[in-house]
């Protein structure tokens, strides 16, 4: 059995699973953030009285945080009251960062746990070895009514990543790369796991940008072998040891599917406006004009992400024409960012902050575009009107990439900005 | 329950990969009320969707059908605009179980065509049969839901089987 399976097995109560069987599992943690008032609606519709496990539910307020309009507040404040009336405890208000990144520092997900979050980008938090999946509202609203949710055991497929990654590029270049090869429908159902030569030197920030953009590959986990820095991570943030089970994959495991790539050469990639999957090397890429530049989300928003960008916007200044937005992904990378000095380099650089949470990723707040902008961003999605206008053009990259194009006011490659 | 199984309506085609910000724009998701959201119905695909929408219609897909984010406003908006059913080459995994979850029938037809079949044209869809019967006598076939998901469907989703079960859960606590 995989690693995957054998969780699925362990928390359904069986010796074994196989792909394509569906398995009844309890749920160690699940998430809610506050798009999701549905969960609540659906969970008093089917006549829900009280939360099966509040201690291992958690609800995140970070798409609109701050509320930008009465409704958005409205549907806060009812989710605030559910969770005062059900005894859960673990509300992460406006402010406190994405719900992936929150999770992640909560120190309640590691390996062998089973997470279900109301948010595709749920995959990132397989990098610490757990199964974390996304779920619409009714089913979010069932695990609070049952504490489980019925789940089809899905097939593995194995991605590694070779070499060592060039200066100047970024784990979120090799995501890019990876994506733009095996399209937006190669995991749909399917598990991802990744391994190779690259993974054991990548840092948990960059672990969590690959299993992240796992779904836009339509993916329905993604997977990383934990080992010394998953657990430093987890000691970091408070987590016990002995609170995880770690699960290898048998040396007689088939995965469905197997691909390689060599990283050693890469350039840096970009996703280009309208599709994720439709990706170039940057000098590939004509320097269209930029008039936005977002550092942000669950996908490039954590601390070596800004850390990056500072480097290379240090002692320089964005474009004229240019709005630079940084989101830190969470409230703890933002108190980092300004330990380090990085918050303080980067506004005399001229970027602007904006609260932790999901920024103008989902095109509702905080930085929406025009049918005329052309956004440079960090984060996963450029599909037609995902930041604002279904005519804005949405350029996905690495955080170095968007930080040298702040500078230079076009879309730049950040080898000519990296010493 | 007949007419859940059988279902008659215009098909309007969309392409490959039409993710759920086009299905319903994130710039609405505050709304909570089915009949608001059912205003923004496939509005990032074609604006005129909602004006054109009629109860019965059917949505053609190519691959990966609802890619994107988990948000279920993007089954909502098109059950209470009136579509019946989604018929595409494959599906995005969350919106498949959120189809499911709120009765809407997910249909997945690999050899499918969208760009052969006519705009507005009506088709057919036989859960119980597994075909899709187009205008011009095309028929496709389709393996029909298992028992428990047809169960599921005609009963308008999966809540009131969990309703039953907490309703009878309910002696223990008192």
């Amino acid at each position: 059995m995989h690693a995957i399976e054998k969780i699925l097995a362990k928390a359904s109560g069986k010796s074994e699973v196989r792909s394509g069987e569906i398995v009844e599992a309890r749920v160690d943690v699940a998430e809610v953030n506050d798009l999701y008032l549905q969960v609540v609606k659906s969970f008093y519709e089917m006549g829900g009285e009280r939360v099966a496990n509040p201690d291992k539910v958690a609800f995140v307020f970070d798409h609109y945080s701050p509320p930008p309009t009465i409704k958005a507040a409205d549907n806060q404040r009812q989710m605030r009251n559910f969770c005062k009336k059900m005894g859960i405890n673990r509300l992460f208000d406006v402010g406190e960062g994405v719900c992936h990144q929150v999770l992640a520092e909560s120190g309640l997900i590691g390996p062998g746990k089973i997470v279900i979050e109301t948010d595709s980008h749920s995959t990132t938090l397989g990098a610490l070895g757990a199964f974390a999946s996304g779920v619409g509202a009714t089913d979010l609203a069932i695990i609070l009514l049952t504490g489980q949710l019925w789940f089809k055991v899905p097939p593995v497929i194995r991605i590694e990543v070779d070499g060592a990654i060039p200066n100047g590029v970024m784990a979120k270049d090799v995501i890019l790369y990876i994506l733009g090869k095996l399209k937006q429908d190669a995991a749909i159902y399917k598990a991802v796991e990744y391994s190779g030569s690259a993974i054991p030197s990548m840092s948990m920030d960059e672990r969590f940008v690959l299993c992240n953009m796992s779904v836009e590959m339509g993916a329905k986990t993604a997977y990383i072998q934990p080992d010394d820095i998953t657990f430093n991570f987890l000691e970091e943030k408070g987590a016990k040891r002995d609170n995880f089970e770690v699960f290898v994959t048998d040396g007689d495991f088939r995965y469905q599917e197997s691909y390689s790539f060599d990283v050693s050469g890469l350039s840096p990639q970009v996703a280009l406006p309208g599709s994720v999957d439709d990706v170039a090397n940057i000098e590939d890429v004509q320097s269209v004009p930029v008039t936005q530049v977002f550092i942000g989300t669950c996908t490039g928003g954590r601390l070596n992400d800004i850390k990056v960008a500072t480097d290379i916007l240090r002692g320089r200044h964005v474009a004229k024409g240019v709005r630079c937005l940084i989101v830190p992904a969470s409230k703890a990378i933002f108190r980092d960012a300004l330990a380090e000095g990085y918050v303080m380099d980067l506004v005399e650089a001229g970027a602007v902050f904006v609260t932790p949470g999901c920024g103008p990723c989902l095109g509702a707040h905080e930085g929406v575009l025009t049918a005329e902008d052309v956004c440079v961003s960090t984060s996963s999605r450029n599909f037609p009107g995902r930041m604002g206008s279904t005519e804005a053009s949405i350029f996905v990259a690495s955080p170095a990439t968007a930080a040298a194009s702040a500078v230079a006011g076009h879309l730049a490659d950040p080898r000519d900005f990296v010493g | 329950m007949k007419e859940v199984e059988l279902i008659q309506g215009r098909v309007f085609i969309f392409g490959d990969n039409i993710d759920t910000d086009q299905i319903y724009p994130g710039r609405y998701l505050e709304l909570t009320e089915p009949e608001e959201v059912a205003l923004h119905a496939m509005e990032g695909a074609d604006p005129d969707f909602p004006s054109k929408v009629q109860p019965g219609d059917i949505i053609v897909g190519g691959k990966n059908f609802g890619c994107g984010s988990s948000r279920e406003h993007a089954v909502i908006t098109l059950l209470a605009s009136g579509v019946r059913a989604v018929v595409a080459k494959s599906f995005a995994r969350i919106f498949y179980r959120n189809a499911i979850n709120r009765g809407l029938p997910a249909v997945e037809i690999p050899d499918l065509e969208p760009n052969s079949i006519s705009q507005g044209s009506i088709a057919t869809l036989d859960l119980k049969n597994g075909t899709f019967s187009l205008s011009n006598g095309k028929v496709y076939k389709f393996i029909p839901f298992p028992d428990n998901i047809m169960a599921i469907i005609k009963a308008g989703g999966i809540m009131p089987f969990y309703k039953a079960k907490a309703t009878s859960q309910t002696p223990e606590k008192t």
